[in-house]
């Protein structure tokens, strides 16, 4: 009798402490996930000064999305996020495997990761304004460029869809690649060094070593950067924004989904842009069950499954 | 045998070393310019790039210090306002839920955990236009207190406190510190949290530095000159004409706005690499 | 009780970012009397002035009687009766300002006596927007007691009719006009022509047929004749024959004149006679082409283009430009003054209005000390002949009210509509792409047609083109 009534009064501490979470979740994401989602069957928007709606359309605002350009913005945004996605995974996993590789002599390793992580924490907003204005056509790097004779004329890097691309690709590249090596540095090193050894011993090369046992092994680590990653890229907003002033040149190619979204905002259509935030919503949700069940399979050895189903055991 | 595995150790150090300069150069040259070409005139920058920095540097300091269309250093100050309190709320009410459901078992115990799991991956801006809705019928419209407030409820900061709870808080000193007849909130503040310190540390740095470089939330949020966080005026530098004509000021509004972050990042940078692999580690 | 608390909190920070404010403290205390003290005591005590820029806030702060200080980050202007204004300035760029502008336009009646905007600034790119009959944001200048007959009298016509609703009630007005001149580079002059005159370069670049042959010249010498295709565009959309956008309907309708620019920039840009690193105007580039360095022999600016843009922009001495007629006679901008509906300081508004596009020596002072072409018919025929006075250094002592004269008198504004400032700049960014090369006609095109639905949702019609 007595434990029991221990445990009830317990239980009602557990629901006291998780309250302001699930309080402030309520009031700032799901009130206005529930308007977002309302407003999207309106038409509601402002004209000048004026106010216009809100008038029940139904599905209109649905279908006349998908008769704009949002399947290109989508195509773009997952071109910008490629372009500066496979870079990234590329160099993270070689500067990983090299960090922890204990034959490298690598001097001033902590100076490195310092350096790298650096352009992390910039915010993205300075870092696209700088790059504009390092980049536009009477800016330093055609002038260095000319100075030291690689070329002739200023480079319009901006005028072009490949020189917007990849200079976006290229600064997502240099903001992420620190993060990433940093993370897949610390899951090689989860990896019991007995494994090395064996493979040492069996006659392995440093190539076939990295493909056969560093890369299967941290496959769980890397799809949860994969995950974080797509999320990340479906946000894609303040680099191109600032990069392109929020116009996406040239020819849009570099307008992403969010642009679109923010540029409804900020005209303040309502409507259109409830019904832009229910697609992405459905996108979103859909890549991340897609890459849940991948990781959830992603479990050679049965180890994790087994470790979390005991925990769940142990709990129950 | 030996001697080849060597050789070619060797060759690989020396083009590991060749890469990571290359990319340390990469990250570091765009600062240097921006450092050089804030210590310079607009006219000396319209001649086109120099390698040295010019004489500038207070000069343009100042200006941007005494312009009042464009309130750099209250940006900062209201970033500083914003991040710090986002960071101390978000890191305690994390911990706060993360103890709560390790902690005690109760009937919605795995409801709410999975509901949380649920919304970690939910983008921000597609409740953004309710988010505006609401907060300007509540009249934050045009204040900081919308970008402060709902960091109460951050999933990802939750889940990296509930891994780090799950690897370090044994239950048993939980009892124990009932059994001396601590309450449940005195338990947490004096018991848990000391033992969180570093998760907390962590995550406090990371979502100071998330809410520091934040722009989409505040860009709708904010309207007014003296609210503008240091994103916001960094963006309207883009889009203004009436200013344009002063590169030299740009460069040296730029610079104003990272460098804090910067000295910040260099003062923790070993606790901040550490961060990033605990929570690598956890997952 | 929950919003008491917010209001606390709210307060709080407010107090802390006003310590923290450099120099914004104001000392409007009492011992400021005078005998406009009785008068204006049912007055705000602040004005709130919203801008773009700061052009009105300088020219206020050094023509307006009654300015006692200036803050020293120039973002309060305080009075002799101790009224303050604070100038609101946000860029024009994208929209922003009048987003800005609109939202506290919303909140226009509800916001606090101290909040509420007094004055607000329009561009004749958008001018019709506020002065909208139906949208009453601008106060008839009659109900400020303002009479337009004859206390504006000696302003030029056009400005009038664009600062009017449909009924033709004057809703604001400027103290500037905007006729535009062709600025050009002395030292390319006479390298090419061999001579720097205003009559003799007057001669070459007379109409758009001379102009392409002159262009010619001066290609072969290795210059770019303007800097870029919006260089131009003025000349053209200000000499369209119907609006963008008619009253009561919702197709934009693009005129053949903008076509003719279309058309006229390819042609001139794959030709060599724009600078092709320089899109549009308002940027790093643009700036730099007016540069020592550049190789860009004329601009096509107002009054105000010469003082706000050219002058901070080129790095060498003074006298290395001059002014001559354009090909093509042309308005450019011009910033018009509005009483806002619901100010709380209509006495004031009345008397910053009156000073400031009214007063004829206020005006005539303007133009001495920074070259304005201002709202005064009488006092800009006395510029013209006065070359004396109104010389200016920057032009190598040439008087340019010489040549604007000739141009405002000639000037017809172009028929106005509230959509005008997106048309007008979607239109370029849609076919710049078009110039680059970057897309077909065709497609540059569609792509207004999509940007104008997304801007405009409600301009269902869609895009009408010519032929």
């Amino acid at each position: 009798m007595k434990p029991k009534r221990k445990s009830i009064s317990y239980s009602k501490w557990g629901y006291i402490f998780i309250l302001p979470f699930f309080i402030s979740f309520f009031i700032f994401s799901f009130i206005p996930l529930a308007d977002t989602v309302r407003y999207s069957f309106y038409e509601f928007y402002r004209s000048g000064i004026k106010e216009i709606g809100p008038n029940f359309i139904g599905l209109e605002n649905y279908k006349s999305l998908l008769q704009s350009d949002m399947l290109k913005y989508a195509g773009n945004t997952f071109i910008l996020w490629i372009i500066g996605f496979i870079p990234q995974i590329v160099i993270a996993l070689l500067l990983a495997s090299w960090f922890v590789d204990i034959r490298l002599k690598i001097r001033g390793k902590q100076f490195f990761k310092v350096v790298i992580y650096l352009p992390n924490l910039i915010m993205a907003s300075a870092f696209a304004m700088l790059f504009f204005t390092l980049f536009s056509t009477n800016g330093p790097i055609n002038s260095i460029f000319m100075s030291i004779g690689i070329i002739k004329k200023p480079i319009d890097f901006m005028g072009t869809v490949f020189g917007t691309r990849s200079l976006i690709g290229l600064m997502n590249f240099l903001m992420w690649f620190g993060n990433t090596t940093i993370m897949l540095m610390a899951a090689i090193m989860g990896i019991s060094t007995d494994i090395f050894e064996a493979s040492e011993i069996d006659g392995c090369n440093s190539i076939q070593r990295f493909f056969k046992i560093t890369l299967p092994l941290i496959r769980p680590i890397l799809a949860y950067t994969l995950i974080t990653a797509i999320i990340g890229g479906l946000q894609m907003f303040d680099v191109p924004q600032i990069l392109t002033n929020g116009q996406g040149t040239p020819d849009r190619t570099s307008m992403t989904l969010i642009m679109f979204l923010n540029s409804h905002l900020k005209s303040r259509n309502y409507g259109m842009a409830g019904a832009l935030s229910v697609y992405l919503f459905i996108v979103s949700a859909i890549l991340c069950f897609i890459v849940y069940r991948i990781t959830n399979n992603n479990d050679p050895d049965g180890s994790k499954a087994a470790a979390r189903k005991s925990k769940r055991a142990r709990r129950g | 045998m030996d001697v080849k595995i060597k050789k070619s150790d060797h060759v690989r150090t020396v083009i590991a070393h060749v890469v990571l300069v290359i990319l340390s150069f990469l990250c570091l040259f765009f600062f240097y310019i921006l450092v050089v070409n804030a210590t310079r005139s607009h006219s000396d920058l319209q001649k086109g790039f120099s390698a040295l920095p010019g004489g500038y540097l207070i000069k343009n300091f100042l200006s941007v210090a005494n312009d009042g269309t464009f309130p750099m250093f209250k940006g900062i100050l209201n970033s500083l306002i914003v991040s710090g309190c986002s960071a101390a709320i978000c890191t305690y009410f994390s911990s706060l839920t993360a103890y709560g459901l390790y902690a005690y078992d109760f009937k919605l115990k795995k409801i709410a955990f999975t509901f949380i799991m649920a919304i970690l991956v939910m983008p921000t801006q597609v409740t953004a236009m309710g988010f505006l809705r609401l907060i300007t019928g509540m009249g934050m419209y045009d204040s900081l207190l919308p970008l402060i407030i709902p960091s109460i409820a951050s999933p990802s900061v939750f889940y990296f406190m509930y891994s780090y709870l799950q690897s370090s808080l044994p239950l048993s000193l939980v009892e124990a510190s009932r059994i001396d007849g601590c309450g449940e909130f005195k338990t947490f503040n004096r018991i848990v949290l000391p033992i969180m310190k570093p998760a907390i540390a962590v995550q406090a740095i990371f979502s100071f530095v998330g809410s520091w470089n934040n722009y989409f939330v505040p860009a709708l949020v904010i309207q007014s000159k003296d609210k503008m966080t240091v994103p916001i005026l960094i963006a309207t530098l883009r889009g203004a004409d009436y200013m344009s004509f002063d590169m030299g000021k740009i460069y040296m509004m730029i610079m104003v706005a990272i460098v804090p972050i910067i000295i910040v990042y260099l003062l923790l940078s070993k606790y901040i690499i550490a961060g990033v692999t605990l929570g690598g580690v956890k997952e | 009780m929950k919003k008491k608390y917010l209001s606390v909190l709210l307060t709080a920070a407010l107090v802390t970012g006003t310590l923290a404010g450099c120099g914004n403290s104001s000392d409007s205390g009492p011992g400021s009397s005078s005998e406009k003290d009785a008068d204006s005591a049912s007055e705000g005590k602040i004005i709130n002035i919203y801008s773009w820029n700061d052009e009105f806030a300088k020219r206020v702060n050094s023509i307006y009687p009654e300015v006692k200080k200036v803050s020293k980050d120039g973002t309060v202007t305080t009075l002799k009766d101790g009224t303050e204004i604070h100038w609101i300035i946000n860029p024009n760029q994208d929209g922003v300002y009048q987003q800005k502008l609109d939202e506290a336009l919303l909140n226009q009646e509800s916001a606090a006596a101290d909040d509420k905007i007094d004055i607000f600034l329009s561009e004749t790119d958008y001018v019709n927007k506020y002065t909208d009959a139906e949208a009453n944001a601008a106060m008839p200048l009659e109900e400020l007691g303002i009479e337009p007959d004859t206390d504006l009298g000696d302003q030029y016509t056009f400005t009038k009719i664009t600062a009017s609703d449909i009924n033709g009630v004057q809703r604001g007005s400027t103290w500037q006009c905007c006729p535009g001149l062709l600025v050009y580079r002395r030292d390319i002059a006479k390298d090419v022509f061999g001579t720097d005159d205003p009559e003799k370069v007057g001669e070459k670049v007379k109409d758009w047929d001379t102009l392409k042959q002159t262009a010619g010249e001066l290609k072969a010498k290795g210059y770019y004749t303007f800097s870029s295709y919006a260089d131009t565009f003025r000349l053209y959309g200000n000499s369209i024959a119907e609006q963008w956008v008619k009253p009561g309907e919702d197709t934009v309708k693009v005129d053949p004149k903008i076509m003719d620019w279309v058309k006229t920039s390819k042609e001139w840009l794959d030709a060599g006679y724009f600078d092709k690193t320089v899109k549009g105007q308002w940027n790093d580039d643009w700036n730099k082409a007016m540069g020592s360095k550049s190789k860009v022999f004329a601009f096509l600016f107002p009054a105000w283009g010469i003082d706000f843009t050219l002058k901070p922009n080129w790095d060498g001495g003074d006298g290395a430009w001059a002014v001559t007629n354009p090909p093509q006679d042309y308005n450019w901008g011009g910033s018009y003054v509005h009483a806002c509906v619901g100010t709380d300081n209509p006495k004031h508004v009345k008397d910053i209005i009156l000073a400031m596009t009214a007063n004829r020596n206020n005006l005539l002072k303007i133009s001495k000390d920074y070259l304005d072409y201002t709202n005064t018919k009488s006092g800009m025929a006395e510029t013209a002949e006065d070359s004396k006075t109104y010389k200016s250094e920057f032009l190598g002592g040439q008087n340019a009210f010489e040549y604007f004269q000739p141009v405002a008198d000639k000037i017809e504004i172009a028929p106005l509509s509230p959509y005008d400032q997106g048309c007008v700049e979607l239109l370029q960014n849609s076919f710049s792409d078009y110039f680059q090369g970057n897309v077909d006609f065709k497609k540059a095109k569609k792509n207004f047609e999509t940007a104008i639905v997304e801007r405009y949702p409600d301009l269902k019609g869609g895009v009408k083109w010519p032929e």
